[in-house]
């Protein structure tokens, strides 16, 4: 899987609650009308700012906070192809996983807003062109390989008709 | 090879023994989901072709985070999770009933050695029933209700011993902060934390909820702790069920293991917006306060409210400060109805509203104003969390909550004890 995309970058911890606000979520199942309010407390316009396959970059424990599958979900909905961060909340990386988001563990300190990344996850390498380097990835476990290929556990079960691993 | 708590209630739960790193499928003992995380579920149970649930005894679906509806969109997630209640023959638990981490524990069903997997993130709450329980999202639940069972990676586990006892005037909920502060929001991320020594064994089984409950805190898997005398006496309550109780060995591995003396803790509180943002209560003495919240999964049982009741009875507070109490269940509700101590907070000016979340996570109940402060017994204070991300946030012991109120501003509680 090749993406490509520029990147957006959020820093430490950031929570379930920045990244869709249970104000919203309760209120709706419409995934396209969550995904316009993304971010919305630590960048009122960051919707707008998004083109189709960019990148949210983070640094430590991205996504902690709730259980909410309504986090990746509205990232995914809001067209972010994938989120590489230094390290995630246990919650939202097995949700991103779950609905076919990418959640990619790498070191995030050398790409900068606006950034063109190439994201390699069969390679297991991000290619920063804006600053010519490699960084490398660090591998999934691969059940959630095997979830991520089968397009999502809903996918999972559809095909296996239960847990095959 | 020695097992540690986790080790243990998941190997019980697998087909073979397992210990930290390994993945397992395990065989779960209770399902539960609440309405922000429900509809999603059933949503993802119809795109698997979930057919019928492994075993409707065996799955709670709870309303408690917006609940009574505030508004249409809410109105139509409510009754989908009715109607495939009604459908499924599943448990539901509606309007009134009270918050999903006290409903399951009050079921009976759950106990010592049990398996619980629960759509919201403080199901760790559990671990003070020496239950291994963890939050996972709608898409895992979904999965759970159509085979009974869960993908897991066993948990690597932070051992916390506690010694010495509680000065008067500090709570649990003391002691958690102050944990969290020091090990901070993700010190214990894809991990169990077991609790142990002579605080914890001090401790009610109330206060023991309320240490688990902010186990994900830390990042934490589960927050886990023994099972004695008190866990029993709590759950004949509810059942007459024998339950596993499960101790971990001598020789169990531990990631890390870190000692505390508690016997000189000072009240906590956790200043906006993180949870680990924890100081000693002088250091945010104070500040003045707009509303205060009792309630909450983390500390809305029926000992939360005694202790409010009693430093409020025959004062009142504070006039600039609004007052929320949401308490933790029906049960707890009448019980401290029963007790006069629902009178009390009433009189002193309290506003008490549906057993439930309460004004926790901002759907409804009690959303703050720009540039207000809130000091709220709840377990997480982000930005925008109680509806409005220009409003602050202080968390603390229903005491130093229960002081501020009467005061206007954060008030170290143990002069009013
Ligand atoms: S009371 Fe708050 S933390 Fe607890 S389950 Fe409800 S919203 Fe979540």
């Amino acid at each position: 899987m090749l993406l490509r995309g520029k990147a957006h970058i959020f820093g430490n911890d950031v929570n379930t609650d920045y990244i869709i606000s249970g104000k919203y979520k309760f209120k709706t199942l419409d995934m396209n009308e969550l995904a316009k309010h993304v971010m919305e407390d630590l960048d009122p316009d960051f919707y707008q700012k998004i083109n189709p396959g960019d990148f949210i970059v983070a640094g430590s424990n991205f996504g902690c906070g709730s259980s909410r599958e309504q986090a990746p979900l509205a990232v995914k909905y809001a067209n972010i192809s994938a989120v590489l961060a230094q390290s995630f909340a246990r919650l939202f990386y097995r949700n991103a996983i779950n609905t076919g988001l990418p959640a990619v563990e790498c070191d995030t300190a050398n790409i900068a807003t606006g950034d063109e990344l190439e994201v390699d996850l069969t390679k297991g390498e991000i290619t920063n062109r804006t600053k010519g380097i490699i960084i490398p990835v660090k591998p999934l476990p691969p059940v959630m390989i095997k979830i991520l290929n089968d397009g999502g556990l809903a996918a999972h079960f559809r095909k296996h008709g239960g847990f095959n691993f | 090879m020695g097992q540690t708590i986790a080790e243990k209630i998941l190997s019980l739960h697998s087909s073979k023994q397992v210990y930290a790193n390994e993945l397992t499928v395990a065989r779960v003992d209770l399902f539960m989901g609440q309405d922000g995380t429900s509809p999603l579920a059933i949503q993802a149970f119809q795109e698997m072709s979930g057919k019928k649930v492994f075993n409707p005894a065996k799955v709670h679906l709870i309303i408690d985070h917006s609940a009574p509806s505030p508004i249409e969109g809410v109105s139509a997630l409510h009754k989908l999770m009715r109607d495939f209640s009604r459908e499924t023959g599943i448990h539901l638990h509606d309007i009134g009933e009270g918050v999903c981490h006290q409903l399951i524990p009050e079921s009976g069903q759950i106990g010592p050695g049990s398996l619980v997997i629960g759509a919201d993130s403080h199901t760790c709450t559990y671990g003070a029933l020496n239950a291994f329980s963890t939050g996972v999202g709608s898409t895992d639940l979904a999965a759970g209700l159509i085979s009974g069972q869960m993908w897991l990676k066993i948990p690597e586990t932070i051992k916390f011993t506690c010694h010495g006892q509680l000065p008067k005037g500090v709570y649990a909920k003391d002691l958690i902060l102050k944990l969290i502060g020091e090990v901070t929001a993700d010190g214990a991320t894809y991990m169990a934390c077991e609790y142990t020594g002579e605080t914890i064994a001090a401790l009610s089984m109330e206060a023991r909820f309320t240490m688990a409950n902010m186990a994900v805190e830390m990042g934490a898997k589960a927050g886990l702790m023994e099972a004695d005398e008190k866990t029993y006496r709590w759950l004949s309550q509810f059942t007459g069920q024998k339950f596993t109780p499960v101790k971990a060995d001598p020789d169990a591995v531990y990631a890390k293991e870190l000692t505390y003396d508690t016997a000189h803790l000072v009240p906590q509180v956790a200043k906006p917006h993180r949870v680990d943002n924890v100081c000693p209560v002088d250091e945010a003495a104070g500040t003045p306060v707009n509303q205060a919240v009792l309630g909450t999964c983390t500390n809305g049982r029926l000992e939360d409210l005694r202790i409010a009741a009693q430093i409020l009875r025959h004062r009142k507070v504070h006039r600039d400060v609004r007052f929320i109490v949401a308490p933790a269940s029906r049960r707890i509700f009448l019980a401290a109805m029963q007790e006069g101590v629902i009178q009390a907070l009433v009189e002193s000016g309290a506003a008490v509203v549906t057993p439930g979340c309460g004004p926790c996570v901002g759907t409804h109940n009690g959303i703050p104003a720009d540039g207000e402060n809130v000091i709220s017994t709840a377990n997480r204070n982000f930005k925008g969390r109680m509806g409005n991300s220009k409003a602050f946030i202080y968390l603390a012991s229903p005491a130093t909550v229960v002081a501020s109120a009467l005061t206007g501003e954060i008030t170290d509680p143990r002069a009013y004890i």
